[in-house]
């Protein structure tokens, strides 16, 4: 992430010849060429995972684990190596501490009901930090109104950082669980998980890192950061919407109750007694996003192929070319200035709401987002309803940051 | 983006008008839009039937704090029947959807071109549904139903 980025910078991508495998950006946008600045929310995709996903609908559809026919092995095949590939992605250790789920946020709240859930008594504590996305704080919250535990929320900075002296403060004898973001979706801090992690198991506490705006911006490693759970998107990342993963530790895993019940998630089915898969089946139940899962490892193969430094690297440079620039705009103040960012830049403009500039901006071909960001108590903590967040892929370029800076001017005159 | 952003648009988001907490107020209700953050309250003075005084607080993006300023202009000495009757014209002419037509809108017109924009005509009708619940309260006439 941030500190590799720039250590790592072994080569420089031919970012062309990238955007020429986007579809997508190869468009206009109320007549001008668009630049796509809005990848946090989701990444455009590349053709080889649009490939991958057609070829599986044209070849190889079939159920997945049932078939003794050619389709139903290929497919059963296809769908496993994906597995594969995310694990390796990952830096896991094994195929079977991966979990295919919808996203990020299915992968917490399957982490939830089933790791979390059995072991809370009323009292107990669940600690998250005051820099997450919703989808790292309402499961949180429907679980504490269920079990009568706590959630306990680690403070973030002014620059828009985590707290960590506080963090080690709040984690108590108390505390079950720890989730925690590891690049924020609204203000682009990278946080230092590695470390968090140390502490929390220090005092035996299990962590879950969201990591779903961290596996598009580098190299991430769940054997380097010894997390227990790790969650990201799929779409997020240059893969398939409606498929993502979690990685959890084996022996978590193992001792995890169903998350939900269906086909393909037991070993047999009788009135008397129901015994369930191994994980990852397990937690797998119905059929799964077969050509999702496809689609995701070619998502993973085209950025491992690129090479996450060298994406880190690029992107790195965009951010700081981002950065400065914006600001070089009057009236133009960041929210979120920690030492450590990746991906995403949000501003405020001095009595511009950020929704109006939205509207402006797309009006001018330049696609961003304005709003909350799925994460309202960032806002407060800044005391802002909301922001404008420019993020960036490994496709954009530095023409596409004067695009947007140009942009910004327009809005200017519009509200002189 | 002329026709969205006019001159009388601008003007209000940057000097909304009856801005202000209404302390004598007998009827208020506050907006939400979720979805974006934005938020606002109404205030009312309703003596007899009649909206003898509205304010509002709130924060919102351009179109949502002219919306607002301009609403509490149109309405202002109306009776209520009659706001309801403007809200009507005022959400047809952003959706299509509401059974009055042909209302006269005056300044309001100038909202014609937030229809070109659907993801904003909820920034723009925002204010009129926070009336509309302001109005409806426990002591509203039964007429404004």
């Amino acid at each position: 992430m941030g500190e590799t980025a720039t250590a790592a910078a072994t080569r420089t991508l031919d970012v062309a010849r990238i955007r020429a495998e986007f579809p997508a950006l190869h468009q206009e946008s109320h007549g001008k060429p668009l630049v796509y600045l809005d990848n946090a929310a989701t990444t455009q995709k590349p053709r080889r995972v649009i490939d991958a996903v057609t070829r599986f609908y044209e070849r190889d559809c079939a159920n997945v684990h049932r078939g003794v026919h050619q389709l139903s092995q290929r497919a059963t095949i296809a769908y496993e190596s994906a597995r594969t590939t995310v694990k390796r992605h990952l830096g896991a250790a094994d195929s079977r501490e991966i979990v295919f789920t919808r996203g990020t946020t299915e992968a917490i709240n399957l982490v939830a009901s089933s790791f979390v859930r059995p072991r809370l008594a009323p009292g107990d504590e669940i600690l998250i930090t005051g820099m997450e996305h919703h989808s790292n704080i309402v499961p949180w919250q429907l679980l504490c109104e269920a079990t009568g535990a706590v959630l306990k929320i680690v403070p973030i900075t002014d620059a828009g950082e985590i707290e960590l002296e506080r963090f080690a403060e709040l984690l108590s004898e108390r505390t079950r669980m720890v989730g925690v973001v590891h690049v924020s979706n609204a203000l682009g801090t990278v946080n230092p998980v590695r470390e968090m992690v140390e502490i929390a198991h220090d005092r035996g506490v299990p962590v879950l890192v969201d990591g779903a705006q961290a596996v598009p911006h580098g190299r991430v490693d769940v054997g380097e950061l010894d997390c227990d759970f790790y969650v990201f998107s799929g779409h997020k990342t240059y893969g398939p919407t409606g498929i993502g993963a979690l990685y959890g530790k084996r022996e978590h895993l193992l001792g995890m109750v169903p998350w939900q019940g269906g086909g393909d998630m037991i070993l047999s089915v009788t009135w008397e007694k129901t015994r369930y898969a191994e994980p990852p089946h397990r937690f797998e139940a119905g059929t799964p996003n077969i050509a999702g899962a496809i689609g995701l490892a070619a998502a993973l193969d085209y950025l491992d192929g690129l090479g996450p430094e060298a994406v880190a690297a690029h992107e790195a440079a965009l951010l700081e070319a981002a950065t400065e620039a914006v600001l070089s705009v009057p009236g133009v103040r960041l929210i979120g200035a920690a030492r450590h960012r990746a991906g995403a830049l949000s501003f405020v403009m001095d009595g511009i709401h950020p929704h109006d500039i939205g509207t402006i901006l797309d009006t001018e071909g330049v696609a961003i987002r304005a709003g909350h960001h799925c994460a309202q108590p960032v806002m407060q903590r800044f005391g802002v309803s909301a922001t404008v967040r420019a993020s960036f892929a490994v496709y954009n370029t530095h023409e596409e940051i004067g695009r947007l800076v140009e942009g910004l001017y327009a809005v200017k005159e519009v509200f002189g | 983006m002329k026709e969205l952003y006019q001159e009388i648009i601008l003007d209000h988001n940057r000097r909304p008008r009856n801005c202000y907490v209404m302390d004598c107020a007998n009827r208020s209700a506050d907006g939400h839009n979720p979805l974006c953050g934005d938020t606002v309250r109404v205030y009312l003075r309703i003596e007899g039937g009649r909206i003898e005084e509205i304010s509002f607080q709130g924060s919102g993006c351009a179109i949502c704090t002219a919306s607002t300023s301009l609403m509490t202009e149109s309405v202002k000495g109306k009776t209520v029947d009659q706001a309801k009757h403007l809200f009507d014209g005022f959400h047809h002419m952003l959706t299509g959807l509401a059974e009055e037509q042909g209302v006269p809108l005056g300044k309001l017109q100038v909202f014609e071109g937030v229809r070109e924009y659907p993801v904003r005509v909820k920034c723009a009708t925002l204010a009129w549904h926070t009336l509309n619940a302001a109005m409806k309260g426990e002591d509203a006439p039964a007429t404004t139903e």
